[in-house]
């Protein structure tokens, strides 16, 4: 299919594919297995100036945006899903900087996030705010020039290994959400400290961790946008994020699909290799058209984004539902056609039906982001009506 | 510190194929590829770089189509690349390659201090090489060719020193380098002046892929192009009519068919082995 990619892109894409390939394949299982988090790998993408691609290039990026990110994401999630949101995540952590950071903070992370010289996290989620993000109890009191942090983030993708983390918390409690901020701390800050790695059904390459704060004090330059604009910021930031999720479940699919398809070639089966079957091609198709459906919806998505359209959630949502409910299907379909090899370890799919999962968890549970969806257009339509 | 790779374009040999009739390989529909060990010398130039300073040229002598590997090279980090160029320089044998390649070599050097303008009369063999090349990479062989012919050939075409197969360099001070050589039993530790050719080993290093910023410098990057008639060389000695190794055949050997395998316990398996052997007439002595 195509979708007219610009020979900039084109280009990002294959470099992806290819470090993908050469560099990934050869340590998916091994990393799958240890938990181990790929800093090789980080470092190969920095090398290849793959986190410059959807940084501005007044700060040593290549000036792309969000359909940059996504076709890396893409690629590499194709090869491992934990891998590629390592990358993703970091992305996530840098987005607020980009659309809210000021000159000075922009100046001073940027380029060594471009560079890939370190990673950066995003710190919303609690233990009691999950889907109900705005229920966050994390606190930063303002005392003279600083915030003190206290409270604990929970599941932070890259917690431990990034060196800068853009934490919502409550700088005014009194005011609930309202009175939230979005604060960041740099890895080392005395009183930030991390919790346990989680020990994951899936994307185990990737670090989660809990990010914990007891008095924790940084300098209040370090707050991104004003008091009180916090879960905006949160907001704001997860629309643009979120076709990264889209990007990924495509990924883990399309790797799905990739490895199906050649099984079944040469699988043979009452004399015949399995594809022959119009059974397994109905499957197989189904799976190519779905996976092809994700794709477009997402890029569609990406490309909104980047156009600079205000009212971004709707189709940003839609695009991580579809993709992400894809990935979940086309997975284990995929390991239906390996049948009882599917199931075993020895064989890839059953970790790409295990990474797919949390596409439909993370970043607004498809549930949340069918509530998003449905608000938009209920309120699309009440304006169309007056 | 100058560094100067000279990178060769292969066919991709993992798909190589010979016309039976023509005896010459089967171009079409086969991508070409940077010769394998030539991108450990690229590699290890652009780490002297990063450790000295300077600057890596890629030079190449090829057809015009040639000059996408020296953008890909440029793609992993070279700073230039010269592509040499003419239909005289076509059907050149690794004498003849090494000559012009040193030639070029000398023209990318630059003419060597104190020296007056102008060069010597005829061929410069052994003339002082220029300031703009201290250390010449090249892999050990090309693996269409798999001679490891070229890269001493150009050195005594230049009148400088020249190490085979290293698999480290370990110390470039002033004018002076130490590298390890591989042996088929252990290394051997050399030392010797710059300039000098090094032919590299793929234990030296593992390269690095090409980067974005590569790529799109790559993209735009001018490459000359040097002629025969800018070389100061003697036109005599370059392409087919400087070459005295002619070709007569090239083929596919067969598969080798039949054979006899023993199997079961060594204690039975070379008795009977033995017993094969001498019934054919074939003895074995013992020492």
């Amino acid at each position: 299919m195509n979708y007219f990619l610009t020979d900039d892109q084109k280009m990002i894409r294959d470099l992806a594919a290819q470090i993908a390939r050469e560099k990934i394949a050869p340590i998916v299982a091994e990393l799958d297995e240890t938990g181990e988090f790929p800093w090789d790998v980080v470092k190969t993408l920095a090398q290849s100036d793959l986190f410059r691609v959807f940084i501005p290039s007044e700060y040593e990026g290549l000036g792309g945006g969000i359909f940059e990110m996504c076709i890396v994401v893409e690629e590499l999630s194709r090869v491992c899903g934990g891998i590629a949101l390592s990358y993703a995540a970091s992305g996530l952590g840098t987005i607020p900087i980009i659309l809210f950071g000021t000159e000075e903070q922009k100046k001073k992370y940027l380029p060594r996030l471009a560079a890939g010289e370190i990673l950066a996290a995003f710190g919303l989620t609690e233990p009691n705010a999950g889907s109900d993000a705005a229920g966050i109890k994390t606190t930063a009191k303002p005392d003279g020039d600083s915030y003190v942090l206290n409270g604990t983030k929970q599941w932070i993708t890259n917690g431990g290994e990034a060196s800068i983390y853009t934490v919502v918390a409550l700088t005014d409690p009194a005011r609930g959400v309202r009175g939230s901020s979005t604060i960041l701390v740099e890895k080392d800050t005395p009183g930030f400290t991390f919790g346990k790695k989680e020990n994951k059904m899936g994307i185990r390459a990737s670090a989660t961790r809990e990010l914990v704060f007891q008095d924790c004090r940084v300098p209040k330059t370090n707050i991104l946008g004003k008091e009180g604009m916090g879960f905006l910021i949160a907001m704001r930031t997860l629309d643009q994020s979120r076709p990264g999720v889209a990007s990924q479940a495509v990924g883990i699919a399309q790797g799905a699909l990739d490895k199906a398809l050649a099984y079944a070639h040469e699988r043979h089966q009452f004399g015949k290799p399995i594809s022959s079957f119009q059974g397994m091609q109905f499957l197989l198709a189904d799976m190519a058209t779905q996976v092809e459906a994700a794709r477009a919806l997402t890029y569609a998505a990406a490309r909104s984004i980047d156009s600079g359209e205000k009212d971004v959630s709707k189709v940003s949502a839609m695009a991580k539902v579809f993709a992400s409910d894809t990935a979940m299907k086309v997975t284990t379909d995929a390991v239906q056609v390996f049948g009882g090899y599917g199931y075993m370890k020895e064989y890839p799919v059953e970790k790409m039906m295990r990474d797919a999962k949390i596409t439909q968890i993370y970043e607004g549970t498809n549930q949340i982001q069918r509530e998003v969806i449905a608000l938009n257009l209920i309120k699309e339509h009440v304006r169309a009506k007056k | 510190m100058k560094v100067i790779v000279c990178i060769k374009q292969v066919p991709d040999t993992t798909n190589v194929r010979i016309n039976p009739e023509t005896n010459t390989l089967v171009r079409e529909g086969v991508q070409s590829i940077i010769n394998p060990f030539d991108c450990y010398a690229l590699e290890e130039g652009i780490r002297i770089r990063e450790k000295h300073g300077g600057t890596v040229t890629v030079l190449t002598m090829g057809p015009p189509q040639a000059a996408e590997a020296l953008r890909e090279a440029i793609s992993l980090g070279a700073d230039e690349a010269v592509l040499v160029s003419d239909r005289a320089f076509a059907g050149a044998d690794t004498l003849a390659t090494a000559y012009t390649l040193a030639a070029a070599i000398r023209k990318l050097a630059g003419a060597p201090e104190g020296t007056p303008e102008g060069t010597p009369e005829g061929t410069p063999e052994g003339a002082p090489l220029g300031s703009g090349a201290d250390i010449i990479l090249m892999g050990r062989q090309a693996i269409d060719g798999d001679t490891g012919q070229v890269g001493p050939g150009v050195a005594e075409n230049l009148g400088i020193p020249h190490i085979t197969d290293i698999r480290k360099i370990e110390e470039i001070a002033g004018s002076r380098i130490v590298v390890e050589r591989l042996l088929e039993e252990g290394y051997a530790r050399l030392a010797t002046s710059l300039p000098v050719v090094l032919t590299v080993v793929k234990e030296i290093n593992e390269p690095r892929l090409p980067s974005l910023k590569g790529k799109l410098a790559a993209r735009k990057k001018e490459i000359p192009v040097l002629k025969a008639a800018e070389l100061e060389a003697d036109p005599e000695r370059f392409g087919l009519v400087g070459s005295p190794t002619q070709v007569m055949k090239i083929f596919t050997p067969p598969k080798p068919s039949g054979g006899k395998k023993f199997t079961g316990e060594p204690s039975e398996t070379v008795g009977a082995l033995l017993a094969e052997l001498a019934s054919a007439g074939i003895s074995i002595r013992k020492k």
